[in-house]
């Protein structure tokens, strides 16, 4: 691993919440580390679990999801069947191979700027500690 | 083949600054599809807007991606200027490179390269891009108001004052609802009756608004634009066509029951109306209690009836309605005193709702305004006022305000003493909340000018001493007990969600919260939209409010049902989910999942007409887009379109390249 090595990581975010987050984090000038990659759908809902696989697959190190609190949802309850599939998911994507560590899941909402910036921060660190995944990446160069 | 156009901005120096514009632009002209490609100071200005229009006509883009602000602040700036070149809107996506990269990253070098991989991911999203169209919804210029009291009076006026038929349902045999119970209102003490009954008979005028009485919400289908509602008539005995409401019936009928109406401190007949203003004005029959339907025998109002228009044969009958939009507006119940036997509720007579209060010395009540107390006709001497009684309770009963027994007590302290002069008049409290348009004078008028008392502190118990009443309880202000004889004690009790609104709910397929008030869309920003598209809310069916909070709601449930029924078809975002017929299993996981219930399952059949197989089906007018249907599909049936697994798997495949 080279020293200057950063990781990727690559959020799926819903429109309402955490997109908007981000964009408050934006006009808020608040700084944070430039390894994120935001793919945007309209509800944490919408989130396929194959994302995240396909994500490592393609090389990220480490796959973020956020969207409206709970109970925040604008579409009233899409957050609650993201989150009963993610729960299900994390078991399924350590049978993958996919270290649970690199998938991280949080609620952040449009007035929560700075928790989105401090949270890009927070995961970029600690897959800094992990180091790049290539456990994974490997592997889907193997089967090819 | 797809031609697509890259422009990146500079958003003056917003961009420019952090963000290798020219840079980024020239990567992006190598991306496979991108034709074209160019960074600009300002592409939101005019002439950025040329530029973007221009290039899509000289280059025969199929396709764009605008680099720049977050879409949240101009998507759709540039998809109308994208339409406006002749383009597919939905063919035009952004990359958002200053909200979440400029702005949020100092390394010129990082920010380039970010903004090249944000580029390449849209690029490779809008090549699976497919265009769009803005869904089209008829709309039925009609509507119907829940719940005839006056919030729903003046809904119904409303839009009908804007050219648009009303259908008003009203569970009870007469408009009115509690307002027309009330003596006199706060702060104003204008008699109730006096401001209600001519917006009664205004209603019942209009030749815009249908009036079904007696008659209650059975089904609700369809969605925004395009509801069909079920009614059920109830059953009356009376013909209301045929009747003219002289009365004859009523006079001459043999049976007494207490009346609903006068909070069962009075009586009616078993042919009735609730009370003499009652709109519409014609009667109907209490089958629990009239000889005929019960006993056959009697059958005298069908004899002195002038117009033949009594039939004990009646039955309940259900009617269609098409409408485009709904106004709830079912109000409130009180809770009885009897759920409150320490403070006497339903042993002693003598203890009263503030709504029996009302009838008690209201002109057209019982006694027709002469004070009497129930248990002995007594003229009150001294009379205690408890409030939050039911309310601010969490230990046992309701933990919400409700919100108006501080204003109608202090109300009912001045009717009591403009009927007792030298009555004495206490009021235990917890809090005085008078917040309203001179509503704090209103209360200081009570208690300064006319003569109530007021103690601060809970009840613990009432009890009777003789033919008297002791009230006990705790003054915190000198930190006391205190012991007062009274001949009347007056409890305001807490206002509850009324009988039946849950299921009327789920008819609806609207929420409801704890206490079974109706939820609003949003608190603050969408105070009178329910989460169903095209049902509006208003007044205490969303909890406790007084009567100018109400009839503002109600006004402005009528501008919003106005406003979407002011056109002939609704447009809406393309961006909803379809099934490919083909693969569907109709596992009906989707339907499942659909927060909006916007899934159902349909019919294959074979030219016979024979049903083959089903598949889940879209309504594209109850969809939102919300996309929570697609991965809970496991033969990747159903697609959101604007964010299909190939466009969104396309984002993540462009990551490859990074």
């Amino acid at each position: 691993m080279s020293e200057n090595w950063e990781p990727k990581i690559v959020t799926f975010v819903c429109n309402w919440c955490t997109y908007a987050g981000a964009d408050l984090a934006g006009t808020s000038r608040f700084k944070y580390s430039p390894n994120i990659r935001i793919i945007k759908t309209p509800c944490s809902g919408r989130i396929d679990p194959m994302f995240i696989v396909a994500a490592f697959e393609k090389g990220a190190d480490a796959v973020l999801i956020s969207g409206c609190h709970p109970g925040d949802c604008h579409y009233n309850e899409g957050n609650y069947n993201a989150r009963r599939k993610f729960i299900m998911m994390r078991r399924l994507l350590s049978e993958l191979g996919i270290d649970n560590e690199r998938v991280i899941f949080a609620w952040c909402s449009a007035s929560e700027g700075i928790k989105f910036a401090r949270l890009v921060n927070e995961v970029s660190e600690k897959i800094k500690e992990l180091g790049p995944f290539d456990e994974y990446h490997n592997l889907d160069q193997e089967e090819r | 083949m797809a031609r697509i156009g890259v422009f990146v901005c500079w958003c003056g120096s917003n961009i420019a600054e952090t963000v290798n514009v020219s840079k980024a632009s020239e990567i992006s002209g190598n991306i496979p599809g991108v034709v074209y490609s160019v960074d600009y100071k300002y592409m939101c200005s005019d002439p950025g807007q040329t530029l973007l229009k221009n290039a899509i006509k000289e280059h025969n883009l199929t396709g764009a991606v605008v680099a720049s602000c977050s879409p949240r602040m101009h998507e759709k700036t540039f998809r109308k200027a994208a339409k406006d070149a002749g383009m597919n809107p939905y063919m035009l996506e952004m990359a958002n490179i200053r909200e979440q990269c400029s702005w949020v990253h100092d390394n010129k070098d990082e920010g380039t390269d970010k903004t090249i991989d944000l580029i390449r991911m849209m690029v490779e999203k809008v090549k699976r891009n497919h265009p769009l169209e803005d869904i089209k919804i008829p709309v039925t210029k009609k509507a119907l108001v829940i719940g005839g009291g006056v919030a729903g009076i003046q809904a119904a006026l409303d839009i009908a004052a804007g050219g648009v038929p009303v259908v008003l349902v009203e569970r009870e045999s007469s408009i009115g609802g509690k307002m027309a119970a009330l003596d006199e209102t706060f702060p104003t003490l204008d008699c109730s009756q006096c401001i209600l009954t001519p917006k009664m008979v205004e209603v019942s005028q209009d030749p815009l608004i249908e009036i079904m009485s007696f008659s209650e919400i059975e089904k609700v289908e369809g969605y925004v634009g395009n509801f069909k509602a079920t009614i059920r008539k109830k059953a009356r005995y009376v013909d209301t066509d045929l009747c003219t409401g002289c009365g004859t019936c009523w006079l001459k009928c043999p049976v007494k029951v207490t009346s609903e109406f006068e909070q069962g401190l009075g009586k009616r007949k078993a042919i009735y109306i609730p009370f003499p203003q009652a709109i519409p004005s014609r009667p109907r029959i209490d089958p629990e209690n009239c000889l005929k339907l019960t006993k056959d025998r009697c059958g005298i109002c069908q004899k002195v009836c002038p117009t033949k228009a009594i039939n004990y044969d009646d039955v309940d009958r259900l009617v269609e309605v098409e409408v485009g939009a709904i106004v709830v507006t079912t109000g409130y119940k009180i809770m009885p005193v009897s759920e409150f036997p320490e403070y006497g509720g339903g042993r002693y007579k003598d203890v009263v709702t503030a709504l029996q209060f009302e009838r008690m010395v209201c002109a057209s009540g019982p006694t027709l305004g002469e004070l009497q107390r129930p248990s002995d006709g007594k003229l009150p001497e001294t009379v205690v006022f408890v409030k939050c009684v039911g309310s601010r309770d969490p230990e046992h009963h309701h933990s919400y305000c409700s919100k108006i027994c501080c204003m109608y007590v202090a109300k009912q302290t001045m009717l009591y003493r403009h009927k007792v002069h030298n009555g004495n008049c206490y009021v235990f409290y917890i809090d005085v909340r008078s917040n309203g348009k001179n509503y704090e004078e209103f209360v200081r008028r009570a208690q300064e000018k006319e003569g109530a008392q007021y103690i601060r502190g809970r009840v613990s118990q009432v009890y009777k001493d003789g033919e008297d009443l002791v009230v006990e309880g705790a003054d915190t202000l000198t930190n006391s007990q205190v012991k007062i004889k009274c001949d009347l004690v007056v409890l305001a009790t807490a206002m509850e969600a009324p009988d039946g609104i849950k299921e009327l709910a789920q008819k609806l397929g609207i929420s409801y919260d704890q206490n079974g008030f109706l939820t609003e869309a949003h608190p603050k920003l969408k105070p009178i939209e329910s989460s169903t598209a095209g049902v509006f809310l208003a007044g205490c069916a969303l909890s406790p409010r007084d009567i100018p909070d109400s009839v503002s709601e109600a006004s402005g449930a009528a501008a919003k049902v106005l406003g979407l029924l002011s056109k002939d078809e609704m447009h809406k975002d393309g961006v909803v989910a379809f099934v490919n017929e083909a693969t569907c299993v109709a596992c009906q996981n989707c339907i499942r999942v659909c927060p909006f219930v916007a899934i159902q399952l349909k019919d294959i059949c074979n030219r016979k007409g024979e049903v083959l197989r089903q598949v889940a089906d879209v309504n594209p007018g109850l969809c939102v887009g919300c996309g929570t249907c697609t991965p809970s599909c496991p033969s990747r049936s159903i697609e959101l379109k604007g964010f299909t697994d190939a466009e969104l798997f396309a984002e993540i495949n462009a990551l490859a390249e990074l």
